[in-house]
């Protein structure tokens, strides 16, 4: 008997693997991308709705309080926030989705302002908690953090949690980091009613405060919620 | 950045697409070959065959494997029967007793020995041009025997012929995933005989020409595993093995995971140690297919699976890390139903590269069964079993496979039941 080894199909079989590999590298390239168009569709019109209450807020100032607090864009943030984290996991920390997270750090920070703005003037009951974690490295108490703040964003509706990344390069992120003087060795850090807390804070104590930052609004009604 | 594993990932996953694209395309290449006979079989000659049976503790079946024999389509006096009881401890002898007086029919007694020493009793009483074995839990097909005699007299190179193993009534679950298994399996070896690259000649009647023993000697224990070492020494001398689709042997399986735990153990530790045994083959172009793509197939299979359940370990374990954290900072907290179908978007579909490929993968395979099935039934269809082979093998073959790993490199040979 010969050897009959037929190194053609070797060569054309290695082909085809080669192209079905390709193949299914364009497929998932195609479907990342759709995603991030996705991505960018919903941040493009959660921006024009920002921009558009800031400017109705501006023109009717607190005549109009009605109409102003129907603009309350939380559950689509929280939308994209998932999607977002959900793509840094799964496609990468690619450039687009850097860009994106960026502006997503932005539509919060312009989201807080209003809201709070609009807290304030309308007597919308609500409380703001500003949340700060990294990516950067493995940091295990900032996911116990993050399990705690979307457990209490579920119990309370009015209750608005605005996360970022510590290590985001956009000036506006670091500009609240030094107001709010955050170290990156002390996160998780949780701003509530601007009192800094750093490091975990568990759940019954966060709620504790949550349930006083509502009722320091009920007390006060119209007063900017300071904590003395 | 790329991580290790994930370059380990997609590197058995490139591997494993290459194996079954490699039996696509020959299957391509040889599909008008594969034609599935109907009704009696007839030859222009019927050279005289010796069947052994060896038989340790088979009671129960044995006789229904010498009946089969005896209801072949072959002239009874060119078929020559042996039984060999190989030091039973319970009533086999009694059982094999009751067929002394056919006339083409001998029987044997001898002391425990191994399976390859009754096989090796057998050989040295053959006196007829074929010799084949037909083990004690398995019952030939009628046409099964004179199907195979055809490939010889069509090619005077053949040295063996393999038949179609099937799933003898099953009944239990972890049977039919078997019987699925064993369609793969007819699909698989009929590809491999194509390719001159067939690795084992199963203990179900495969027929040799008698004259391979007279070359290349006995059969050895082959680390149990005597139908694949003779295989391997068949190959290393480049005789030609063909595989016969449509012959047909129905085959006991293990009915419970644990003896099939046990065979499996068997197998894989032949595999391991036979291919340990034969390294000098491996990849040596002289020796073909066999050499180039069977015996590396294996070995790359052997991996996948071992990195394949670490990896659904760690997943496993990770998940459960994960909700351990959760119970312990938030304490028992369930989704709403509300909340979950309005979270499902299929924008969380993974659509990363491997998912299309493990896809292509499931699909290819299943087609292998499918087209096993096709040739073992002659029709083609679908069955359940085929969708939960996957999980169900992957979830049980890595303990057999590190089993069979650790008794290699502890040199213990696993026992035969």
């Amino acid at each position: 008997m010969t050897s009959n080894v037929d190194w053609k199909k070797y060569f054309i079989v290695f082909l085809i693997t080669v192209a079905l590999f390709l193949t299914a590298a364009y497929l998932s390239n195609y479907f990342g991308g759709k995603k991030i168009n996705e991505l960018k569709s919903i941040q493009d019109k959660l921006s024009i709705d920002i921009l558009s209450s800031e400017t109705q807020f501006s023109l009717l100032s607190e005549l109009s309080c009605k109409n102003v607090s129907d603009s309350v864009f939380s559950s689509e943030l929280e939308e994209l926030g998932n999607k977002l984290e959900w793509s840094e996991q799964n496609l990468g920390n690619t450039d687009e989705v850097n860009y994106l997270k960026k502006y997503y750090s932005l539509l919060q920070i312009k989201d807080y302002l209003l809201s709070k703005k609009i807290a304030e003037r309308c007597k919308v009951k609500s409380a703001f908690i500003l949340y700060f974690y990294t990516t950067a490295e493995n940091c295990s108490e900032c996911e116990r953090e993050s399990l705690v703040l979307s457990n209490l964003r579920d119990k309370y509706p009015g209750l608005r949690v605005y996360s970022f990344d510590y290590s985001i390069d956009l000036s506006a992120v670091k500009a609240m980091l030094s107001i709010y003087k955050i170290k990156d060795t002390e996160l998780p850090a949780v701003v509530l009613d601007d009192e800094v807390l750093t490091g975990f804070h568990g759940i019954d104590e966060l709620e504790q405060k949550v349930q006083t930052s509502f009722k320091l609004q009920e007390v006060k009604p119209g007063d900017a919620p300071k904590k003395s | 950045m790329v991580s290790f594993t994930n370059v380990v990932f997609y590197i058995f996953i490139f591997l494993s697409v290459y194996a079954q694209v490699f039996f696509l395309v020959t299957f391509f290449e040889n599909r008008k070959k594969i034609i599935t006979r109907n009704g009696r079989t007839s030859l222009l000659s019927y050279p005289a065959v010796t069947v052994v049976v060896p038989c340790w503790n088979e009671e129960e079946t044995v006789s229904k494997t010498v009946r089969s024999l005896l209801d072949l389509n072959y002239p009874a006096d060119k078929l020559k029967i042996f039984l060999i009881d190989d030091g039973s401890t319970d009533d086999t002898w009694d059982a094999i007793r009751r067929f002394e007086n056919y006339p083409n029919i001998k029987i044997f007694h001898k002391e425990n020995g191994g399976k390859y020493t009754a096989l090796n009793l057998g050989l040295q009483h053959t006196e007829t041009e074929f010799f084949g074995a037909l083990d004690a839990d398995s019952f030939a097909d009628p046409e099964s025997l004179a199907r195979i005699m055809s490939y010889f007299e069509k090619d005077p190179n053949i040295m063996a012929v393999a038949p179609s193993v099937v799933v003898s009534e099953p009944k239990t679950f972890i049977q039919n995933v078997q019987t699925t298994e064993y369609f793969m399996g007819i699909y698989l070896k009929k590809m491999l005989g194509f390719l001159g690259a067939i690795n084992v000649t199963p203990g179900p009647l495969t027929i040799f020409k008698k004259k391979v023993f007279d070359d290349l000697g006995p059969y050895s224990r082959g680390h149990n595993a005597e139908d694949m070492e003779i295989a391997y020494r068949m190959q290393k001398n480049r005789y030609k093995i063909e595989h016969c689709h449509d012959a047909y042997v129905y085959t006991n399986t293990p009915r419970t995971v644990r003896n099939l735990y046990r065979q499996r153990l068997r197998w894989i530790y032949g595999f391991i140690n036979n291919t340990i045994d034969y390294r000098d083959v491996l990849f040596r172009k002289k020796y073909g297919n066999f050499a180039l793509f069977t015996l590396p197939t294996g070995i790359i299979s052997i991996f996948s699976v071992g990195y394949l359940f670490g990896r659904i370990i760690f997943n496993f374990g990770n998940f459960l890390y994960k909700k351990t954290v959760a119970f312990h900072t938030i304490g028992f907290h369930l989704p709403s139903i509300g909340k979950l179908y309005s979270s499902f978007d299929l924008f969380f579909i993974n659509t990363q590269s491997f998912v299309f490929l493990v896809v292509l993968i499931y699909i290819l395979v299943i087609f292998s069964m499918m087209f096993g099935k096709q040739m073992a039934e002659k029709k083609w269809s679908f069955s359940l079993s085929m969708l939960y082979f996957f999980p169900v093998f992957s979830l049980i073959a890595p303990f057999w496979l590190f089993k069979a790993l650790y008794s290699t490199v502890v040199k213990r040979r696993p026992a035969w039941r």
